[in-house]
């Protein structure tokens, strides 16, 4: 059976484990992992874990169709809306996290006519996650993290065949085989690739890759299974980081390279990275910042043998993992008239693509990691986010506006939200981390690794941080959302022993602002507003 | 004040049978300040953003009342013994419930609760089968079952003898009725919960040193002195504190979640009949879940969390050092947030109800509590020949906090026999190899 756990809502009250010890397990205070695929056995105890949790953050995959049939579908308003909602053709580009939550939403919300989803990948559309965690330690299978999917489910998949291009004007799709599809309405939702080893001889030997696809997982996990000498790898992000933890978990000798001066810096600022860094240490990860990696080399056979480093030193390794981001996934939308670049895909608020005039296109739409947008808390700033969590609310709010008329549109304006589980603590961030200039310890201990941090803005509160403390969170993401000042002024429960706010250590600097910012209310995708209002503390 | 007036009503004995009318009167006034100073917050969202707010303590001593009367001891703890752990806030809290979970679940017992599903099941079997041979007769559901049955597991996990009941029953009542706000006001309440904590203490104390000469056992308390490796053992007196606090807090609650769930069951001859059929592997959680929505046990949090600093919530500001009281179960039916609340119903969708509360002080028990209501129902829906209420509504407990039957006499034709394991709806009772 197929399970999902929202990572973004869990809190790690560890109900899950106790009904289903065998499926789920705790790390640490609160770092949850899962086996994605458990066996049809363990089906009473997954569904009593999930009848259990206490923010229902489970997923599963039902046997008999009882839920979700109670969805109302939303009453139409024009004929043209209603007709649409009866007949029009939907397409969706991209088979993962946001095409397929779009398509789900978009019959909850009572669509019904034909919807086509597009994806290259020749897999039923799966979770990625777990590919940089459970997976290496072996806890799920790579193959296994398919994503749930209900019996409303009615679409038209075709997978394993890319879009090559798209017809604005003619309203199609053209396939990699020359078939073209028409739509009504296309939802692009072609997320991102792992960028490669820049050097491709190099990155052709055996034993340098990357983390992104199941391919990448599973040969991944043969190699660290296969007990190597030692692991190297490039880039210390989220997912570097995660590669490093399971490979200690593995007692397998792991060194982390970044030419950064710690890792996680470029998402969490350096107070932070410095965290991160004593933490991997503690780990026993031989991590060298501030280095870069100048080559690869491997034996007469292919694979690979040496890493030479910036600073002279040599190592041996032989594994390499490169997890030096992404490349967005846009060629397939060259000449297409979108403005799709090495940024992305550029959409507003409500998910409209926009032409390359900047012009908000007629019916196409865009969401998840391909997509950037304006972020009206972050004084209207395109944000493009990597974000599990962001791909599920933006592609509710897309399929939601897909099928309705403009005066009904909702804005997504969810606050960015990430983790990440490493080395058995749970990193999780609430708001745009780097959207700071400067960062303090809220709540808790930084030496005992159990703290929220919260960063602030020319005197407003934009993001929050906490390790092993997500519990604390949903309070600071309400004081985003009302533009409280910063540092926050109030006493609290375990007040840290330095509350001192220091300068946040943020890679690039937002843009100062004008006199006004923005609040907003609202919980559900359908309530949630923006509002103006002047910043009287500043 | 015409909130005033309500909470009046809720605490009034005379409403017990059903309170939910008036607590949807309350949920009016999301936050309603009380005459004493204290507030109380009704309505969903407000509640659960209280639960994850670091300004609102849990540490009875930051009341000015309190502190002012009961000097330098602490609240339901004996007199010089520190706060149990429901009663303080981080790091400490945090640093007791991962000591306390050390012999209980993960990370380093994930299994235990499991382990002992088998054990539950032949307890309600042992129970139900002393129905058995009566053919027609009444018997009352909470004194032979809904009771005993959860005192058995608590003292099982925590090594007390079943014998001495009689004994920390009556003090544990105490302790619940010094909780009860309709009986005093908060610091007089604090002192009468003092006292009868501390001579639970005081009977966990000869239990200790009764067995300080056996070699540390599988239950929670010798977990407790010996510390996880990570962390600094407790005191003597933490465990003292917090052994107490388990006790009450293991027998209190559930057996009026068994019994309210079989009054509930009851008025629901249909969702009574699925349970019995037997054909839907995750029905018995899902009423489970719903019974704690519908039903709670725990009404309203009422020995009062305290602000350290003014919040404001819901247009209204509670300054700081003011109790805050929260009814968790105004905030489960509360119609913003759940659709059609007054319904009982199992098959809701994403029911994230408040009956364990929320946050860090999420209820430590909840993972127990659930298997043991669950067994407990789904026995008692397949043995009970046509069950009867006798009367409906029952009569009450006391406490509009804890809330439950005190009495629940159900006519039944007889007893059907205990079904063989194999047969057992609630499959895979052990763990897989
Ligand atoms: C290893 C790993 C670990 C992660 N861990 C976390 C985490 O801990 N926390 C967190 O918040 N986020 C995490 N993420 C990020 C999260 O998985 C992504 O945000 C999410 O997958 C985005 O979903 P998406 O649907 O927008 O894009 P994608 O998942 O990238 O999907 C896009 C799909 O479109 C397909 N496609 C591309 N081009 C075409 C084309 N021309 N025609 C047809 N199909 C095409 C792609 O092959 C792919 O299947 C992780 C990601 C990875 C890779
Ligand atoms: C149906 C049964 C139960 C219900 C409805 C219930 C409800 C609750 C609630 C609402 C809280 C939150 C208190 C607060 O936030 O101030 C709580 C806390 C607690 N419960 Fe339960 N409980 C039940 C069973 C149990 C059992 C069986 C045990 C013991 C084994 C237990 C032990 C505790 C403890 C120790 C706390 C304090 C946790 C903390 O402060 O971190 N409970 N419970
Ligand atoms: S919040 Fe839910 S998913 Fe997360 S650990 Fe708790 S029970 Fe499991």
């Amino acid at each position: 059976m197929k399970v999902v756990v929202d990572l973004t809502r869990c809190q790690g009250y560890a109900q899950c484990v106790f009904a289903a010890p065998d499926v789920f397990t705790i790390r640490g205070d609160e770092a949850l992992l899962y086996d994605s695929d458990p066996d049809e056995r363990q089906r009473e105890r997954v569904e009593r874990a999930a009848a259990a949790c206490p923010v229902q953050a489970i997923v599963l995959e039902r046997q008999d169709g009882r839920r979700g049939q109670r969805h109302s579908p939303q009453p139409a308003i024009g004929d043209f809306e209603e007709a649409f909602m009866r007949n029009g053709h939907v397409v969706i580009v991209g088979a993962s996290l946001a095409g397929v939550r779009a398509a789900l939403v978009m019959r909850r919300q009572g669509f019904t006519g034909p919807l086509t989803v597009i994806g290259d990948e020749p897999h039923l559309p799966y979770d990625r996650p777990p590919l940089s965690k459970q997976v290496l330690i072996g806890q799920a299978r790579a193959l296994g993290t398919e994503l749930p999917r209900r019996d409303e489910f009615d679409v038209t998949w075709r997978l394993g065949v890319p879009a090559a291009g798209l017809d604005l004007i003619g309203k199609q799709v053209e396939l990699a085989d020359g078939q073209k599809v028409g739509f009504d309405r296309l939802l692009i939702a072609t997320g991102l690739r792992a960028r490669p080893w820049p050097n491709e001889a190099e990155a052709a030997l055996d034993g340098v890759c990357t983390v992104r696809t199941p391919e990448d997982a599973a040969a991944l996990r043969r190699l660290l299974t296969a007990k190597p000498d030692r692991v190297l790898v490039i880039g210390a992000g989220f997912t570097g980081s995660e590669v490093a933890s399971a490979c200690r978990d593995l007692d397998v000798p792991v060194t982390v390279v970044d030419r950064g001066p710690v890792p996680l810096a470029g998402a969490l600022g350096a107070l932070i990275g410095r965290v991160a860094a004593r933490m991997q240490r503690e780990h026993g990860v031989d991590l060298r910042c501030g280095v870069q990696v100048e080559a690869l080399e491997g034996d007469g056979s292919g694979r690979l043998r040496r890493a030479r480093l910036s600073d002279g030193s040599v190592l041996d390794v032989d594994v390499a993992v490169a997890a030096l981001g992404s490349i967005r996934n846009v060629e397939w939308l060259e000449g297409s008239g979108l403005a799709a670049g090495a940024w992305g895909v550029t959409c507003d608020a409500g998910c409209r693509a926009m032409d390359v005039n900047g012009v908000v296109a007629d019916d196409v739409f865009v969401a998840g990691d391909i997509a950037r947008f304006p972020h009206p808390v972050y004084n209207y700033q395109y944000l493009a986010l990597e974000h599990w969590g962001n791909a599920i609310a933006q592609a509710e709010v897309a399929a939601h506006n897909m099928i309705s008329a403009g005066s009904r549109r909702w804005p997504h304006l969810r606050l960015p939200e990430f983790w990440s589980t490493q080395f058995d603590t749970e990193i999780k961030s609430v708001g745009v981390p780097t959207y700071a200039d400067q960062v303090v310890i809220a709540q808790g201990s930084v030496a005992g690794r159990r703290f929220v941090a919260a960063y602030g803005y020319q005197g407003r509160i934009t993001a929050a941080v906490a390790f092993n403390q997500s519990r604390w969170l949903e309070f600071y993401a309400e004081l985003i959302d009302r533009a409280a000042p910063f540092p926050p002024s109030f006493p609290t429960v375990d007040p840290p022993s330095d509350g001192h706010p220091v300068a946040a250590e943020v890679p690039d600097r937002p843009t100062p602002t004008g006199q006004a910012t923005v609040v907003v209310t609202g919980h559900k995708p359908s309530e949630r507003r923006a509002r103006l209002v002047s910043r009287p503390y500043l | 004040m015409a909130g005033n007036g309500v909470w009046r009503q809720i605490l009034d004995y005379s409403h017990r049978a059903d309170p939910y009318p008036l607590f949807a009167q309350l949920r009016e006034t999301p936050v309603l300040r009380l005459e004493d100073g204290s507030y109380v917050v009704s309505t969903y969202r407000e509640i659960v953003a209280l639960l994850h707010d670091p300004r609102l303590s849990s540490d009875v001593r930051n009341l000015p009342d309190v502190a002012a009367t009961v000097g330098s001891t602490s609240d339901d703890a004996p007199p010089g013994l520190p706060p149990n752990f429901i009663r303080t806030d981080p790091p400490e809290h945090d640093r007791m419930r991962r000591l306390l979970t050390w012999n209980f679940g993960p990370p380093h017992r994930p299994g235990r609760i499991d382990g002992m599903l088998p054990e539950l099941l032949e307890i309600v079997t042992g129970l139900i089968d002393d129905f058995a041979g009566m053919g027609t007769t009444r018997v009352d559901l909470v004194d032979r079952f809904a009771y005993p049955f959860p005192v058995t597991v608590i003292c099982r996990l925590l090594d007390v003898p079943r014998e001495d009941e009689p004994r920390f029953h009556a003090l544990s009542g105490a302790v619940i009725e010094a909780n009860n706000p309709a009986t005093a006001g908060i610091a007089e309440r604090q002192r009468r919960r003092e006292k009868a904590m501390a001579d639970l203490g005081q009977y966990f104390a000869t239990l200790l040193d009764a067995r300080r000469d056996r070699p540390a056992g599988d239950d929670l308390l010798s977990g407790l002195l010996r510390g996880d490796g990570a962390e600094e053992p407790m005191t003597r007196e933490q465990v003292l504190s917090n052994a107490a606090l388990l006790l009450v807090a293991g027998h209190e609650t559930t057996v009026n979640l068994i019994a309210n769930g079989i009054l509930t069951l009851l008025r629901h001859p249909e969702v009574l009949d699925r349970l019995r059929r037997g054909n839907e592997p995750d029905l018995a959680a899902r009423v489970v879940e719903e019974l704690l929505r519908y039903e709670p046990p725990v009404q309203i949090l009422s020995t009062p969390r305290n602000a350290v600093a003014d919040i404001e919530i819901a247009g209204t500001i509670i300054p700081k050092g003011s109790p805050v009281i929260l009814a968790l179960a105004a905030g489960s039916r509360d119609p913003a947030v759940v659709p059609d609340p007054d319904r009982f119903d199992p098959d809701r969708e994403h029911n994230e109800h408040l009956g364990f509360g929320g946050g860090i002080h999420y209820c430590f028990g909840a993972p127990l509590a659930r298997p043991e209501a669950r067994i407990a129902l789904t026995e008692l829906a397949y043995r009970l020949e046509n069950p009867r209420l006798v009367d409906d509504p029952p009569p009450y407990r006391a406490s509009p906090s804890l809330r439950g039957p005190r009495h629940l006499l159900v006519d039944i034709d007889g007893v059907e026999p205990a079904r063989p394991p194999s047969e057992h709806p609630i499959a895979h009772l052990r763990r897989l190899p």
